[in-house]
């Protein structure tokens, strides 16, 4: 998972914690139910956690750039409902389309990032306004029922897999997983990846340092659009097509980011604690799940549990950081007095 | 991150435009184009029913919306109070259960139990220390699940005489509006003329700051929660007269969480902390409602509202940001 390159694994500040609750859960998940007892069972959570651990990866790269993206949500549900109306059942139609949802999913990145970084909107009204425009938008064209249907081949990557000598039936969407996570480590280790954290942390620091933060924060916004969209043809072949499909999931991938330790406000925290947060979420449900605790519960259970991980973690990083905050306040207060001040937040 | 600018206020009095008086003017002009557009269809827009209208709307809305004012103005925010109006709304209606006597315990209990809420939530950010916006998201989701456990649909039943409060008129103005601007009128007292009040802007300004110069910031914050969670309570309280019983999903179903904080910002609250106020707020929620009412009388489709109202959200906050620009670099 953590692609170590020297003997002892290099681990992000805060992600141990996500690991170690993550290890607990999977350990009560074996004793909790019988199908996690073989590779099957966890490569089964992994399936029906890779929608949304892509989706914190994306969401990954705009908080720790310092930004918000409410968006992803509606963007899933608007991707899947265009997939459907598009394809309509057609066999031949996929192969242009899923091109055409990446592209989709790329360009509402670029309008959430332009609007933040040149209008200077925060990035949590532009993304709510691009949640009620993208919302309205599905719903204005479906008329309230979305139309038409997946095709087989569509469906595969949700749902499809192949079977491996050892590890049984390997899903498609595992793989993808993968890919992405590796993808993203391997980002956020290349000098872009660091400056991108760094802009979240004091973003005048790298603009006078020279970084570009505009292209930069544009980039996270394209990033997660662009993740939201894979993640939208995983859970279209998935769970199949409803206006419902990412009701409150950004909620869900903000949840999980923050569970892995990532500040929000930005500034620090690794992608793959992050995905490990997504996956710990996952993992509480279906343990929740095998434990009998009714899906109303679920709900109370996940909030008692974010406030309870987010408080640990704060309480103890609060002793560590205290004065580093401090001091960051104090620059970024001296730094609005500069005359061509081009991003504010 | 922004310069408590709070502090400076007061030092500059000649007229500008404001995001304060800008959200009037937007008011304005929206009032003037929908009436032109909304006459051209045969219709009037600004005749006494269609101001009751847009009054109406902003009943329960501007509600909130003032609460959501008080904690965004202290650099914080709350994500629970669509669930927290539901479930107010459930409690008053179940209390009074249909009888008259017990009006007072049930809009009482309501009110304490919000406030109980804001305290939980005042107390996760603060002693806890969690951001704002994973506490009270986790507390909206241990409401939601109160609530999927043991409601289905509406419960309880509000007496006859409690539905004065959402039907009557006081002369031609609505009960309703009367109660929402005391609360915003209340509001605006606690935090321009009270000591409690500036405390508040000085903590969402820079929290540090604030507490380096005395005052007690956690306190401060948990009073905003607090405030903000029994303006959801009436919020739910005027729902459930207005229903005629509870409702556990009539909050979140408006989108109040996410429509409250458009409305705080869209009346140009900073969503960093420390600078805005009620009033903007209270335009900010006529403007929203002005929106529905024009696009209801034009017979548009509901969903084009929501497009709408994403593009004026973020058309307005540009247009803040944009003269904050001006007015620093200046």
């Amino acid at each position: 998972m953590n692609a170590p390159t020297t003997w002892r694994p290099r681990l992000a500040d805060g992600t141990a914690p996500v690991l170690a609750v993550l290890a607990v859960l999977l350990v009560a998940l074996a004793f909790a139910g019988p199908a996690y007892s073989e590779p099957t069972g966890y490569l089964a959570l992994l399936k029906r956690a890779a929608p949304l651990v892509i989706l914190a990866i994306g969401q990954y790269f705009v908080i720790v750039s310092g930004g918000f993206d409410l968006s992803v949500g509606s963007l899933v549900t608007a991707e899947v409902v265009i997939a459907a109306r598009l394809i309509d059942g057609q066999e031949s139609a996929t192969i242009w389309v899923i091109p055409l949802l990446l592209g989709f999913g790329v360009l509402v990145g670029l309008v959430n990032g332009l609007i933040t970084t040149k209008l200077m909107v925060p990035s949590f009204i532009v993304t709510l306004g691009m949640l009620l425009v993208l919302d309205g938008a599905v719903f204005l064209w479906t008329g309230g029922a979305p139309r038409g249907a997946l095709s087989p081949s569509f469906r595969v990557f949700g749902r499809g897999g192949i079977d491996l000598p050892v590890l049984g039936h390997l899903p498609w969407s595992v793989v993808i997983l993968l890919v992405v996570l590796v993808a993203a480590a391997y980002f956020m280790r290349s000098g872009t990846g660091r400056t991108l954290v760094a802009v979240g942390d004091n973003q005048d620091a790298v603009r006078l340092a020279g970084g570009r933060v505009v292209r930069l924060k544009v980039l996270a916004f394209v990033l997660s659009g662009l993740l939201a969209a894979l993640a939208a043809i995983l859970l279209g072949g998935f769970a199949g097509v409803s206006a419902q499909v990412g009701e409150g999931l950004e909620f869900r991938a903000i949840t999980a980011v923050v569970l892995g330790g990532v500040l929000l406000g930005g500034g620090r925290g690794s992608v793959v604690a992050a995905a490990a947060g997504a996956l710990t979420l996952e993992a509480l449900f279906s343990l929740l799940n095998l434990l009998g605790v009714s899906g109303a519960l679920e709900s109370a259970v996940q909030g008692v549990i974010i406030i309870a991980a987010v408080a640990y973690a704060s309480l103890g990083a609060n002793l560590r950081l205290g004065f580093r905050s401090r001091t960051a306040t104090a620059e970024s207060t001296s730094s609005t007095t500069s005359p061509p001040h081009k991003e504010i937040r | 991150m922004e310069v408590a600018r709070g502090a400076a206020r007061g030092g500059v009095r000649r007229f500008s435009l404001t995001p304060t008086v800008t959200v009037y003017l937007a008011l304005a002009v929206l009032l003037i184009v929908g009436s032109v557009l909304v006459g051209i269809q045969g219709g009037v827009l600004l005749d006494q029913g269609g101001i009751l209208n847009i009054l109406t709307r902003s009943t329960v809305l501007g509600l909130v919306a003032v609460g959501q004012t008080i904690v965004i103005i202290n650099g914080s925010l709350d994500l629970s109070v669509a669930y927290l109006v539901g479930l107010c709304s459930l409690i008053a209606a179940e209390t009074m259960a249909g009888s008259d006597g017990m009006m007072v315990p049930g809009v009482l209990l309501a009110l304490g139990v919000a406030a109980l809420v804001g305290l939980v939530n005042g107390l996760v950010v603060t002693v806890l220390k969690v951001n704002a916006f994973i506490a009270t998201l986790g507390v909206a989701l241990i409401l939601r699940g109160y609530l999927e456990e043991n409601y289905t649909g509406p419960a309880g039943d509000v007496p006859r005489a409690f539905q004065h409060l959402g039907f009557d008129r006081f002369g031609p103005i609505p009960v309703g509006v009367l109660l929402m601007l005391a609360v915003a009128g209340a509001a605006w007292w606690y935090l321009r003329r009270t000591r409690g009040g500036y405390h508040m802007y000085a903590v969402g300004g820079d929290i540090d700051v604030a507490r380096l110069s005395g005052v007690r910031t956690g306190r401060t914050i948990v009073t905003a929660h607090v405030l903000c969670a029994v303006a959801a309570g009436l919020a739910g309280v005027f729902l459930a007269s207005r229903l005629g019983s509870g409702a556990p999903y009539v909050g979140t179903d408006a989108g109040y969480d996410l429509e409250s904080i458009a409305a705080v910002v869209l009346g140009g609250t900073a969503l960093a902390g420390g600078r805005g106020g009620v009033v903007g707020t209270i335009g900010g929620v006529l403007i929203l409602a002005t929106l529905d009412t024009v696009f209801d009388d034009l017979a548009v489709d509901p969903f084009f509202k929501d497009v709408v109202r994403g593009i004026v959200l973020i058309v307005a906050v540009a247009l803040y940001a944009r003269r904050q620009l001006s007015r620093r670099s200046g």
